[in-house]
């Protein structure tokens, strides 16, 4: 039987090791060769065009909810996968606050089950309590026996400080990382928007940066303490990116940080509109906060940018921003942005996206890794030219609930290549 | 300004569209007090009063104001609607809008939904009667055609003069955090050059007072002597979600008008409250009934400033059915 062979023409390779001008020949699943000019490549082998575009491992998610099971009406693990894969992706960590959540081996088998038709990798994590109500430990152990990674209660975070030190000192010994979701309910209370100027003037709850800044201080110690592997999510505030930078200076190595675009790009001013589309937690904050974050990027105190790609179906944000649920879908436009408004360096891009994610998940084996022969072909295609503007009708996500709805963007996503399959081919999914 | 199709804000209107709304109101003064008082201004128009949230006052002076413009009223009661049947507030909306509706006169716990309200209609009016911690902008417009009626009769000038309230210090005392009747009361008051303080406990301040054009005290006493009016808010406990006060005893001791604290006014000063009131803890009985307080007359006052709004939104642009009448 012969083997699909896909030519990737006329792109420069970019990976952790370097670029350079190259062709990419894919054979079955994994890289044939990779040289400087490999013509039309074999007969029968399908030609895609790289000219002017950047050749790079696939992005890797992770932080991404795909609301199955039990939120099939705003996502499934196809259509979010769909997405992730037409936003440059090849891989994402499905996050456990589903209904039920992913607090067993049961809910885990389910996901990877369902996960085995999608068009990109998708690693399930698990739940660090039980129900994420924060009160008992879930079976971490149970369930890193079926492949999990990561576990965390996203949605919102460990509270009981007791608790979390448990949580870390007994996932410590699985090779796992535990994401926390740093916010203090108690300060965070009711409020739907960043707690200052903008919420009073519109006479909103807040949610003071506050209840970020002293989660991750707690749990800066509690990483300290414990010696494992501590991930701290969606990081929003300028004094909780200074408090990581701080923490690592002082030798702290076993924490890693995690920003998101909308938080990259977008300020608290836009709940000016009272439109719930807006409305995330943590939320939006200040043009001050914006710009700690980015240099949190440029200096390496934040390791990933993760997409907190959050579906949510009309009536659940066409609702008083009281009520509205909070988060935003980011998978097909989180590349875009971060090229369009973060002005960085596309190998700081691809750090940021591709392989210190897949490192921090273990997914090492088979994503984020150099293009050499031989090497799983978990491939995509970047056209930092590419200008477009946001249609949420035109996203395939089930949701629509972009913040970017009809901004100009620069730099796409063109072809995505998983396991050697080209699931998008020219902006379009192939299946 | 009389183009504007919603009354969201009082940064709507500006001190162009106050000055507009308070003149508006002088003539409506005399339709109130006709035998029959009504005008045939607003015949034809159909005007649904949505309150999403508890109301008297606001929603019985909205009906009198458009029935005296001889405008349809239609009433929803939130308790009583399909929204305790699982329908979304969007469909509520734009079902009632479906039944011909020329303007919704919205109020909700929840800030903001007036604004969302108004985008989702296809042509029809919204104004404001409160949206939680947000603004009351029709509160606010009543309370300067009070002060503006009030200052005009003691000084002798005319009530429609612009900028009618410059110079005037005003205290505002309470609960300013969660006040919707606040945050209008600024914007309007400061817009028509009165100057504003707010005195407060720290904790029933907004966390922020970035560009708000006031001043802040926490001692009442130094602040009473020198204003000319004393604006007192509730303390509103079903909005009080954590503790904000030790206790309502301590709050009256600090922050309260009582009888003993009243006398530091000076004399023709004014005390006002948006309703309802706390009889004995932000207001003394015998303060809230004395000569001082005009509070009953914000109350009149709201049925003619409402018409106005409503006039103004809906009206036909063709001259006023009130005929011209003053009030002299």
């Amino acid at each position: 039987m012969a083997e699909r062979r896909v030519l990737l023409r006329g792109g420069t390779v970019v990976d952790g090791t370097g670029s350079r001008k190259a062709d990419v020949l894919v054979v079955g699943s994994v890289i044939g060769e990779v040289a400087a000019d490999l013509g039309a490549g074999p007969r029968g082998a399908l030609v895609l065009d790289a000219e002017g575009c950047v050749v790079t491992p696939g992005l890797v998610d992770v932080h991404t909810h795909l609301r199955e099971p039990g939120g099939e009406e705003s996502e499934t693990i196809e259509s979010g996968a769909r997405a992730a894969a037409l936003g440059g992706y090849t891989a994402v960590v499905a996050m456990p606050n589903t209904t039920p959540a992913a607090d067993s081996a049961d809910v885990v088998r389910y996901v990877l089950d369902q996960a085995r038709s999608a068009c990109c990798h998708v690693q399930p994590a698990g739940c660090i309590t039980v129900g994420r109500e924060g009160k008992v430990l879930a079976p971490m152990a149970e369930m890193a026996a079926l492949g999990v990674r990561l576990f965390t209660d996203d949605g919102t975070g460990v509270q009981d400080p007791s608790l979390m030190r448990r949580a870390l000192e007994y996932a410590s010994s699985l090779g796992a990382v535990v994401a926390q979701h740093c916010e203090d309910a108690s300060l965070a209370g009711a409020g739907c928007m960043n707690e200052g100027e903008w919420s009073s003037r519109l006479g909103l709850p807040g949610r003071p940066s506050l209840s970020e800044d002293v989660m991750v201080v707690r749990d800066l110690a509690l990483a300290r303490l414990t010696g494992a592997r501590v991930h701290l999510m969606h990081l929003s505030s300028a004094r909780s990116v200074e408090a990581v930078r701080q923490a690592k200076a002082a030798g702290l190595a076993n924490v890693s940080a995690e920003a998101t675009p909308h938080h990259l790009s977008l300020t608290e001013a836009l709940l000016g509109s009272y439109d719930p589309v807006f409305k995330v937690n943590p939320p939006l904050r200040t043009p001050a906060d914006v710009e700690a974050l980015r240099h949190g990027l440029s200096d390496g105190t934040i390791d990933v940018i993760g997409t907190d790609h959050a579906p949510h179906p009309p009536e659940a944000k066409q609702v008083p921003m009281c009520e509205a649920a909070p988060g935003m879908i980011g998978l097909e436009t989180a590349l875009s942005v971060v090229l369009t408004d973060l002005g960085l360096p596309i190998e700081r891009v691809l750090a940021l996206m591709s392989w210190q994610p897949a490192r921090l998940v273990g997914l090492t084996e088979s994503q984020g890794g150099p293009i050499v022969p031989g090497a799983a072909a978990n491939i995509c295609v970047i056209d930092l030219a590419r200008r477009w503007t946001v249609d949420p009708a035109r996203l395939a996500s089930r949701s629509r609930n972009t913040p970017f709805a009809g901004r100009a963007l620069t730099g796409r996503s063109r072809h995505t290549l998983y396991a050697g399959e080209p699931v998008v081919v020219g902006e379009e999914a192939q299946r | 300004m009389s183009e504007a199709r919603h009354l969201l804000s009082i940064n709507d209107l500006g001190a162009e569209g106050i000055d507009e709304v308070l003149r508006l109101a002088d003539t409506f003064v005399e339709v109130g007090r006709r035998p029959i008082p009504r005008v045939p201004a607003l015949r034809g128009k159909t005007v649904v009063l949505s309150f999403f949230e508890d109301s008297t006052r606001t929603r019985m002076s909205f009906e009198a104001a458009a029935k005296r413009l001889s405008a349809d009223v239609m009433t929803f009661a939130a308790s009583a609607s399909s929204l305790n049947k699982g329908e979304s507030l969007l469909d509520t909306v734009r079902n009632i809008e479906a039944m011909g509706v020329d303007a919704f006169v919205v109020r909700h716990a929840c800030a903001g939904v007036p604004t969302q309200v108004a985008g989702w209609l296809a042509g029809a009016s919204v104004i404001n009667a409160g949206d939680g911690a947000h603004e009351h902008p029709t509160q606010a417009l009543l309370d300067c055609f009070t002060l503006s009626r009030e200052r005009a009769g003691r000084l002798g000038v005319s009530p429609a003069r612009p900028r009618v309230l410059e110079g005037l210090q005003v205290a505002i005392v309470g609960d300013v955090r969660h006040s919707r009747v606040a945050r209008s009361d600024v914007a309007a008051f400061t817009a028509l050059g009165a100057a504003v303080t707010l005195v407060a406990p720290p904790t029933l301040l907004p966390p922020s007072l970035e560009g708000w054009p006031v001043e802040v005290s926490h001692d009442l006493s130094s602040v009473l002597v020198k204003c000319d009016v004393v604006y007192l808010l509730r303390i509103q406990a079903e909005r009080m979600r954590e503790q904000y006060l030790p206790t309502l005893r301590e709050y009256t001791a600090t922050y309260g008008l009582t009888a003993g604290r009243a006398r530091l006014l000076s004399p023709g000063a004014l005390v006002m409250h948006p309703g309802p009131v706390c009889r004995g803890v932000e207001l003394a009985a015998e303060v809230a009934d004395s000569p001082a307080s005009v509070i009953t007359a914000q109350v009149a006052n709201g049925i003619a400033v409402r018409m106005a709004v409503l006039y103004m939104l809906l009206g036909s642009g063709t001259a006023l059915a009130a005929g011209g009448a003053n009030d002299g």
